[in-house]
């Protein structure tokens, strides 16, 4: 196996008296997706924004390709390359795709010499559409608001700017949540799809078929301990659900 | 709709096609045209009937009443102008109004002051152009950081601060008004760049005010008078910040979605900042040339327009809620108001009506703009089932 690219070693992130994440350590590996499961109130939330920089562990190490870091900010993980993609999305549902993919890093034309400075829309249009292409994602018009769009396709808009940015590692939180049946099959395709460019993806979800259908292993978290990791094809949802209960737990997991 | 028309328009974009009803779409299309088409009915309207009023003996449709309905929407249109940024950016900057008093009060003193101690006149006025705006941008600045840093609401901190700066205006001017400017200012303020006198022993005259009395004075038309000529720049330039640059783009972003803004790594205090400041800026620019248009500064001149300049960004189809409007559909609005206004009095309605019909406008241009919310929202569902 190959070296991970993430490795979070020990970590413990504390709520006042609630221990939120208790000393929790997991390893993603290149081209891998990992399901991160657990029942509503597991830790598994605050675990991933504690990678994300959302929160600031109190314990705890996290390596990135090989270094250790520590994030300040969500900017300071979206500069080493981990993208997240929370339920909200965090898209600005006023302004089309290619404005969203590109949005804080506009691409500009210069004029008079870099004096004035104007949109290049057309060249992140085409940017947007390329990324969109290779990612199999397709739209009826990339120059509406997006608002237009549907859960799923908002969902890959967030995904193919992660892409565009040449997100590291994907980082998911219950991105099938809220969607029609079909639109869920759609995500759940781009992750594999991800994964075949070897971007590895943390899946945040409670759904079992999901974690059935793209997942590589799981992680399960109860109480904000992590209670098992299984390779997902050696697992079943039974032994899986025990788990997420709390009425199984493997010591040294 | 075209690449560039749903850009310049975020919140009238086309729904997915398909998804409509004819009549849905008809109705969509007229919501998004609308204030033009009330417009031009208004326009007809008054061609129409002022002369039959007035029997024949004025018309609404002449160079000269072109010209006053101008030079009338030039506070509103600037004031509103700002107000349509901070507007987009999901703000409200209640201050524009005291702010272009405080202007007015501002570039009078400083152009006074300079003219009084040896400067030639048009530096001097360059003077008083600098003491306004930047004055003005000083006040932007306040509310943008109590706003953005200290996080307080826009709506407070902007209330507080029209208060602050019309004490300050009111201390700073002489008994309200600040005279004694140099006379030669009011070229500036009131001149045009063609004169046109029609009929015999007439012609056109380029920048300068022919010097005619009597019978053909009363057939002077004044072409294009250097505050509209200001204004126009300062409208076209409002045009490319808002639907061409980065500023413009994060000022729609913010408006859209805060949250995506942020982790966008927009700078979005400093934007909010500069926001305030333009907004402050434009109103300044209002006083200014209401300095040079009266020859005084006066501490109450911006004082009726904030509610005018509000109305105007409204039914031109800013959302309150932020995230979509246009600069051109703010110089409608005014331009609504300002054609109204002038309308009603070549009518001899009384003066007053002018409010209760703005007001209705007003109220109307929300529900159309709803409507087509609502019917965005219909279209949405079905193509998500």
């Amino acid at each position: 196996m190959s070296e991970p690219l993430l490795s979070i070693r020990n970590m413990s992130k504390i709520f006042g008296g609630l221990v939120a994440v208790d000393d929790v350590s997991l390893d993603v590996r290149r081209g891998e997706v990992v399901g991160l499961l657990g029942d509503n109130g597991a830790g598994k939330s605050t675990l991933i924004k504690c990678v994300s920089g959302v929160y600031q562990a109190e314990e705890g190490e996290i390596f990135f390709d090989g270094a250790p870091v520590a994030f300040a900010s969500p900017m300071d993980a979206r500069r080493v390359g981990i993208e997240t993609i929370y339920q909200d999305l965090a898209l600005a549902n006023n302004l089309d795709v290619g404005a969203n993919i590109f949005l804080g890093r506009e691409m500009k034309k210069r004029h008079l010499g870099g004096l004035v400075q104007t949109l290049d829309d057309k060249l992140m249009l085409k940017e947007s559409r390329q990324t969109l292409d290779s990612l199999q994602i397709r739209f009826p018009t990339l120059t509406d608001p997006i608002e237009n769009l549907s859960g799923g396709q908002r969902q890959a808009v967030a995904i193919a700017r992660a892409v565009y940015w040449e997100a590291k590692l994907m980082i998911m939180d219950e991105p099938t949540n809220n969607l029609g049946v079909p639109e869920q099959h759609k995500v759940l395709e781009l992750i594999r799809t991800l994964k075949d460019r070897g971007v590895p993806v943390i899946l945040i979800t409670h759904i079992l078929p999901d974690a059935f259908a793209v997942t590589d292993r799981v992680v399960v978290m109860h109480r904000g301990r992590k209670v098992a990791e299984k390779v997902t094809a050696r697992t079943n949802a039974e032994e899986l659900v025990q788990y997420m209960v709390g009425a199984r737990e493997d010591a040294a997991a | 709709m075209t690449e560039r028309a749903s850009r310049l328009a975020p919140s009238h974009a086309a729904a997915p096609p398909g998804a409509l009803t004819p009549a849905q779409r008809v109705t969509l299309f007229l919501s998004r045209i609308w204030a033009w088409v009330f417009l031009g009915v208004m326009v007809l309207f008054f061609v129409v009937a002022v002369p039959l009023t007035t029997g024949g003996s004025v018309n609404f449709l002449t160079v000269r009443n072109s010209q006053n309905i101008l030079v009338a929407i030039i506070p509103v249109l600037l004031l509103g102008l700002g107000q349509t940024f901070v507007i987009i950016a999901a703000g409200i900057d209640l201050s524009v109004g005291w702010v272009m008093s405080l202007a007015s009060v501002l570039s009078a003193l400083a152009l006074r002051g300079a003219f009084n101690s040896g400067v030639p006149l048009f530096p001097s006025v360059l003077v008083g152009l600098a003491a306004g705006v930047g004055g003005a941008a000083l006040v932007g600045f306040v509310n943008g950081v109590i706003i953005a840093k200290l996080k307080v609401p826009a709506f407070i901190v902007t209330l507080g601060t029209s208060f602050i700066v019309r004490g300050v205006a009111y201390l700073m001017s002489e008994n309200t008004t600040v005279i004694g400017l140099p006379a030669d200012i009011r070229a500036y303020g009131n001149d045009a760049l063609i004169y046109h006198i029609g009929g015999e022993g007439g012609g056109l005259y380029f920048l300068h005010r022919p010097e005619v009395g009597g019978e053909l004075l009363r057939r002077m038309d004044i072409i294009l008078p250097y505050p509209v000529i200001v204004t126009g720049f300062v409208v076209a330039w409002a045009m490319f910040l808002l639907h061409r640059t980065q500023f413009g783009r994060h000022t729609y972003a913010i408006g859209g979605s805060m949250d995506a803004a942020v982790r966008s790594g927009i700078p979005v205090d400093r934007h909010i900042i500069e926001l305030y400041m333009l907004s402050a800026a434009t109103s300044g620019v209002a006083g200014f040339l209401s300095t040079l248009r009266y020859t005084a500064g006066s501490a109450v001149i911006g004082d009726p327009l904030l509610l005018s300049s509000i109305a105007a960004v409204i039914i031109g189809g800013v959302s309150m809620f932020g995230g979509a409007g246009t600069v051109i559909g703010t110089v409608i609005g005014a331009l609504i108001i300002a054609v109204l206004t002038t309308g009603l009095v070549m009518l001899n309605v009384d003066a007053f009506w002018q409010f209760i019909v703005v007001g209705t406008v007003v109220i109307v241009a929300v529900l159309i703009d709803q409507s087509r919310d609502l019917i965005m929202a219909r279209a949405g569902g079905r193509v998500r089932r």
